[in-house]
C-alpha cells in the first residue's frame, strides 16, 4: 500500500480527517485565550463597566417621588394643571397620609430637597409642613382620645381591634401591599413577622383606618424594633377613623361593626359629634399657603414617573415645563456655558501642546541618540512625577507671591503693587495642564517622528526646495498621525480633568468635571451629577472610538 | 551653492554679536538696578569691547575664559555679596564660552557646510527655543526642591534663601511630615493600598496580556477596548460611578473598595507595557520547551515568564505610581480612614497651606526619579533580551 493511492480526506496521526483535527486546535487555541482573558474581564466589568452603568442608570432613574408619595402620585395622576387651581380634597388627603409616613421615617425632606432641584422652595414647605403634620385634625384626635374616659388611648384595645380579635380571619393582603409599600419608601426590609395581621372585618369597614395602622405596625416592629401592641398608634389612626365615621354612611359602618371594642368605638363617634368632618385641602392650606400653588403641585406631577429626562434636561439649561421642554431662566443657566468652557479650555491645552511638544519631539528625534536619551528623562521626569506634585509646584510659581512674579519684579518688569493675577483663572488653568499634559503629546509625536526617513528632507532640498517647503510638503504630512494620536489623548485627558483645575483654577477656570464633583460630594444631586458625567462620558467615549480607528489603542505606548 | 569654511571671525563681528547678547543681559539687571536703558548700554559695550579685543587672543582662550570667570565673580562679590558672586561667574563662564565660540566660529563646526547664516541662525534660535521648553518642562519639578528646605512657612523663595544664609534653610517641613500624625497615617495608609493594588493589577493583567498576544483571539478589539478604558474615561467619571456602586454593595469607605477602585485603574498600564514586551515573542521558544517535554506551567515559569519579566516589572511600576498617586476615586470611594499621601496634600493645597506639602512633594519626586531609572533600565534590558537594538 502506497500513499499515492490514498483517497478521501488526509487523516491526522490519530485517524481523524485533519481538517477537523486542525479546527478543534483552533479551536482549543481560542478558548485558552479567552480562559486567560477571562478573570481580567470579570474583574474589570465587576469593578469598573458596572459602576458605569449604574451611574448611567442613575441619570434617568427618578423612583423617590413614587416611593414616598406613592398614594398621591396614584391620585394626582387625574388633575390637570391647566385648571389653573389646586387639587381636590383626594389628592390632599393621599398627601396627609404618605406624608406622615414619610415624616416619621424621615424620608420628606429628602424628597424636598430632590424636588427643590426641579421647584425652589418646595423643600422648606415638606419640612415645615412634616414638622406641622400633628396639626392636622388636632381637634378630632383631642376628642377621640377623650372619649370614654380615655378608652381608645389603650395600646392593647388598638391592639386588639385592628387584629379583630384571635377569632377574626387576617387581611393579609393589605399586609403584604403596605409592606411592599413600606419597603419602597425606606429601602429597609420589611419582610419580616411583625406579630401582626390586619383584621378583613375592620379593613373591609374602615380601610383607611386599617391602612394607616398597619403602616403603623410595620414601622414599629421593623424601624423601632418594639412590640406593636405596647405602642400608641400613630395620629393618623385617630384621624382616619374620624374621617370614616364622619363620612357618609360612616355611622352604619360603625353600627353594623360587631368586633372587639364595638362600644369604645361607638362612644368615640359620639364624641365627635360637634366637630366638622375633616377637610385635608383647608388644614393643608392652613399649614402652608403654598400648597395651594399650582407650580409646586405641577412640579410633584411631573417627576412622578420612575425614570425622567430630567436631570438630562437641567444638565443643558433646559427644564420640564407646562408643555414639553423649556429653556431655563437666564439666570440659571450654568451648564452650557461650563460645557462650552471645558470644550474651549481643552482645545487651548491641546493646542498649546502641539505647539509646544512639535519641537521638543523634532529635536528628540533628530539628534544623536546618547543626547536624545539625555533630554528624553527631562521630559520622562515630569511624566512620572506624582500630580499632585506638579500642581502644587505650579501653584508656588504662579501665585501672587511667587516664584515667577518675585522674579518679574526684580527684574522690573512689573511693579510690586500690580503683580500679575496669574492663579485662580483660566490662564492658570490652561498653564499648568498644558504643562502636566504636555508629556502625553511629545511621546506619541516622537514615536512618529522617529520613523520618518530623514534623507526625504535632504531629497527634498536637493530638488530645490526651500527649507520651509522641505518641512511643509514633505516632513509635515508624515508626522501628521503623531500630531492625531497626541492631540487626542490630550483632549480626552483634559475635558475630564479635576484636580488642577480644582487647584489653580478658581471659579472662572473650573470644568465641568468639578461640577460634578461638587453636585456628589456638596448639593448631593446626585441624578444631575450622573447626567452630567454621562454627557462628558459620551464625549470621551466618541473621542476614543475615533482614537482607536485612527492610532488603534494597540499602538498606546508608555515612555 | 557657496560654502563657508570654518574659520576665525573678524574682531568686529565677534564684537556686534557679542554686544547684543550683553545689551539683552544689561536690560535685565539695568531694570532690577533702577535703569534699564544705562544697562543696555553698559552691557552692550562691556561685552562687544570684550568680543573685541578676545578675538585677537584666540591662542590664550582658556586664560582668559579663566580669567573672566573670576573677574566676574568678584564684581559681583563686591556689588551684591554671594548670590551675586554665583550669578557672576555663571555670565562670566558664559561669557567667555560665548565670545570665543563666535570668535572661532565654533558655531559651524557640527553643521553641514553649505548652510547659509540665516540657516545657522535658525538651527540656534530653534535650539534656543527648545531649551525654553524644556525649561517650561522642568522648573516646576526643580523649584520645589529648594523651597522645601525654607526657614519660613512661606511659598516663596526668602531674602535669606537668596542670600545662602544657612540661617534660611531648615529640614522642619520634613521633620514635620516624619512626626505629624495626618501625614505618617497618610503615608502608611498609601503604602498599605498601592501594592495591593498592584498585585492585583499585575496578576490578571499579565494573564490577559499572555492571552491577548496569542495568535487567535475571537474579539481582541472589543476586550482590549474594554480593558483599555479605565485609562480613557475621565477619573471624576470612573469615581463618580464607583461611589454610586461601592456604596450600594457596602464596599465604599472600605479599604477593599479602594484596593479594587485603583487595581481596575492600574490594569491598562499593565496590560500596555505587558503585551509590548510580548510583542516579537518568539513562540518557537514555547514549542521548543513542549518538545523537550516541560508541562504547560513549567515552560510558563521556565521560559516565557524570565523573557517578558522586564515587562511585567514596568507594568506593575506604573500600577504601582497610578496606585500611588491617585486622589480623584480614593477621594470618592474612601473613607477619612482609607485617607492616603496624595489625598492629604490635596487638602493641604485647598484649604490650609502648609510647606509641609514641598516637603513631601520633594520627597515624592525623588521616588519618581528611582522609578524612572527602573523602567528605563529594564526597557533596555527587556529590548536586549528579545534581541531588539536598545534605543
Amino acid at each position: 500500500m502506497s500513499d499515492t493511492t490514498q483517497s478521501g480526506p488526509v487523516l491526522a496521526a490519530d485517524g481523524t480527517p485533519l481538517k477537523r483535527s486542525l479546527a478543534r486546535a483552533l479551536r482549543m487555541q481560542k478558548v485558552r485565550a479567552l480562559m486567560l482573558i477571562a478573570p481580567l474581564l470579570i474583574f474589570i466589568l465587576l469593578t469598573f463597566i458596572l459602576p458605569i452603568a449604574d451611574m448611567l442608570f442613575r441619570s434617568v432613574e427618578n423612583r423617590i417621588v413614587s416611593d414616598t408619595l406613592s398614594e398621591t402620585v396614584v391620585t394626582l395622576r387625574d388633575w390637570d394643571p391647566i385648571t389653573g387651581e389646586a387639587p381636590d380634597e383626594a389628592v390632599f388627603e393621599s398627601l396627609y397620609y404618605d406624608m406622615f409616613v414619610a415624616a416619621e421615617a424621615k424620608e420628606h425632606t429628602k424628597l424636598g430637597t430632590r424636588l427643590n432641584y426641579e421647584q425652589t422652595g418646595i423643600s422648606s414647605l415638606f419640612r415645615s409642613s412634616g414638622r406641622k403634620l400633628d396639626d392636622i385634625g388636632e381637634d378630632h384626635v383631642k376628642a377621640l382620645e377623650k372619649a370614654g374616659d380615655g378608652a381608645l388611648k389603650d395600646e392593647a384595645l388598638w391592639f386588639e381591634i385592628m387584629t379583630g380579635g384571635s377569632s377574626g380571619a387576617g387581611d393579609s393582603a393589605l399586609l403584604e401591599a403596605q409592606r411592599t409599600k413600606m419597603a419602597q419608601l425606606t429601602g429597609e426590609d420589611f419582610s419580616a413577622d411583625i406579630g401582626f395581621v390586619p383584621g378583613a372585618e375592620i379593613s373591609d369597614l374602615f380601610p383607611r383606618m386599617a391602612m394607616a395602622y398597619t403602616d403603623f405596625a410595620l414601622f414599629t416592629a421593623v424601624m423601632d424594633e418594639d412590640t406593636v401592641s405596647e405602642e400608641d398608634p400613630w395620629e393618623t389612626v385617630f384621624v382616619a377613623f374620624a374621617q370614616e365615621v364622619q363620612a357618609p354612611g360612616g355611622a352604619e359602618k360603625l353600627a353594623a361593626y360587631t368586633g372587639p371594642g364595638a362600644a369604645e368605638l361607638t362612644a368615640a363617634a359620639e364624641a365627635l359629634a360637634g366637630l366638622e368632618p375633616v377637610s385635608f385641602k383647608a388644614s393643608f392650606l392652613d399649614l402652608d399657603e403654598d400648597w395651594g400653588d399650582v407650580g409646586n403641585w405641577r412640579t410633584i406631577q411631573t417627576y412622578s414617573p420612575t425614570y425622567t429626562s430630567g436631570y438630562f434636561l437641567n444638565s443643558i439649561d433646559m427644564q420640564k415645563g407646562t408643555d414639553g421642554a423649556e429653556a431655563r431662566p437666564e439666570n440659571q443657566q450654568i451648564y452650557i456655558t461650563l460645557f462650552k468652557r471645558t470644550m474651549f479650555m481643552s482645545l487651548v491645552i491641546t493646542a498649546s501642546c502641539i505647539v509646544l511638544g512639535y519641537p521638543v519631539a523634532w529635536i528628540l528625534a533628530n539628534l544623536p541618540t546618547r543626547s536624545a536619551n539625555l533630554l528624553m528623562i527631562l521630559v520622562l521626569l515630569p511624566f512620572w512625577t506624582s500630580l499632585l506634585v506638579r500642581t502644587s509646584a505650579w501653584k508656588v510659581m504662579l501665585q501672587q507671591q511667587g516664584v515667577i512674579n518675585d522674579v518679574l519684579v526684580w527684574l522690573g518688569l512689573v511693579a510690586d503693587d500690580a503683580r500679575l493675577v496669574m492663579i485662580n483663572n483660566q490662564f492658570g488653568t490652561i498653564v499648568a495642564m498644558t504643562h502636566i499634559l504636555l508629556p502625553f503629546m511629545i511621546l506619541p509625536m516622537y514615536s512618529v517622528m522617529q520613523t520618518i526617513n530623514p534623507t526625504y528632507l535632504r531629497a527634498a532640498k536637493s530638488l530645490g526646495a526651500t527649507n520651509w517647503t522641505a518641512f511643509w510638503r514633505v516632513y509635515f504630512p508624515q508626522s501628521v498621525p503623531g500630531i492625531g494620536a497626541g492631540s487626542i489623548l490630550v483632549f480626552i485627558l483634559s475635558i475630564g480633568y479635576y484636580i488642577t483645575p480644582e487647584i489653580v483654577g478658581g471659579t472662572k477656570g473650573v470644568f465641568i468635571s468639578n461640577r460634578i464633583a461638587y453636585h456628589i460630594s456638596s448639593s448631593l444631586n446626585w441624578g444631575l451629577a450622573a447626567a452630567l458625567g454621562t454627557i462628558l462620558l459620551a464625549v470621551v467615549l466618541l473621542l476614543y472610538w475615533a482614537y482607536d480607528k485612527i492610532v488603534g489603542i494597540d499602538n498606546v505606548k508608555l515612555g | 551653492m557657496a560654502l563657508t569654511p570654518v574659520e576665525n571671525q573678524t574682531p568686529a563681528f565677534t564684537a556686534s554679536v557679542a554686544a547684543g547678547a550683553g545689551a539683552l543681559f544689561g536690560l535685565f539687571v539695568g531694570t532690577a538696578q533702577g535703569s534699564g536703558l544705562l544697562g543696555l548700554l553698559a552691557g552692550a559695550v562691556l561685552l562687544g569691547a570684550m568680543g573685541f579685543v578676545f578675538t585677537g587672543l584666540i591662542a590664550q582662550a582658556r586664560l582668559i575664559r579663566l580669567a573672566t570667570v573670576v573677574v566676574f565673580a568678584l564684581a559681583g562679590l563686591a556689588f551684591g555679596g554671594l548670590p551675586a558672586l554665583v550669578l557672576g561667574a555663571l555670565f562670566g563662564l558664559f561669557a567667555g564660552w560665548f565670545i570665543f565660540w563666535l570668535a572661532t566660529s565654533g558655531y559651524r563646526k557640527h553643521l553641514v557646510p553649505y548652510l547659509t547664516p540665516g540657516q545657522v541662525l535658525w538651527h540656534y534660535g530653534f535650539r534656543v527655543i527648545c531649551g525654553a521648553i524644556f525649561v517650561f518642562l522642568i522648573t516646576p519639578i526643580l523649584v520645589v526642591m529648594p523651597l522645601s528646605f525654607n526657614a519660613e512657612d512661606f511659598f516663596t523663595f526668602t531674602p535669606e534663601m537668596l542670600r545662602f544664609d544657612p540661617a534660611g534653610y531648615s529640614l522642619k517641613h520634613y521633620r514635620d511630615f516624619l512626626t505629624n500624625e495626618g501625614w505618617q497615617q497618610a503615608l502608611w495608609n498609601s503604602l498599605r493600598i498601592a501594592p495591593m493594588a498592584t498585585v492585583l493589577s499585575v496578576g490578571f493583567g499579565t494573564l490577559a496580556a499572555i492571552g491577548l498576544s496569542q495568535p487567535h483571539v475571537p474579539f481582541r478589539r472589543a476586550i482590549m477596548a474594554v480593558l483599555i478604558s479605565p485609562m480613557i474615561v475621565p477619573l471624576i467619571i470612573s469615581a463618580a460611578g464607583m461611589y454610586f456602586f461601592y456604596s450600594r454593595i457596602g464596599l465604599q469607605g472600605t479599604y477593599l473598595g479602594v484596593v479594587l477602585a485603583h487595581a481596575a485603574l492600574g490594569i491598562p498600564f499593565v496590560i500596555i507595557t505587558v503585551t509590548a514586551t510580548l510583542v516579537g515573542f518568539d513562540h518557537s521558544l514555547t514549542r521548543a520547551a513542549a518538545n523537550m517535554g516541560a508541562g504547560p506551567i513549567t515552560t510558563f515559569f521556565r521560559v516565557q515568564m524570565p523573557l517578558i519579566l522586564p515587562g511585567v516589572i514596568s507594568g506593575g511600576l506604573f500600577a504601582f505610581i497610578t496606585s500611588f498617586d491617585e486622589v480623584v476615586v480614593v477621594l470618592f470611594v474612601g473613607s477619612a480612614g482609607q485617607k492616603t499621601l496624595p489625598w492629604q496634600m490635596f487638602i493641604g493645597l485647598r484649604e490650609q497651606i502648609s510647606p509641609t506639602i514641598l516637603a513631601v512633594a520633594t520627597i515624592l519626586v525623588g521616588i519618581s526619579i528611582c522609578l524612572l531609572t527602573t523602567v528605563e533600565l529594564l526597557r533596555r534590558r527587556s529590548e536586549r533580551l528579545r534581541g531588539m537594538s536598545p534605543s
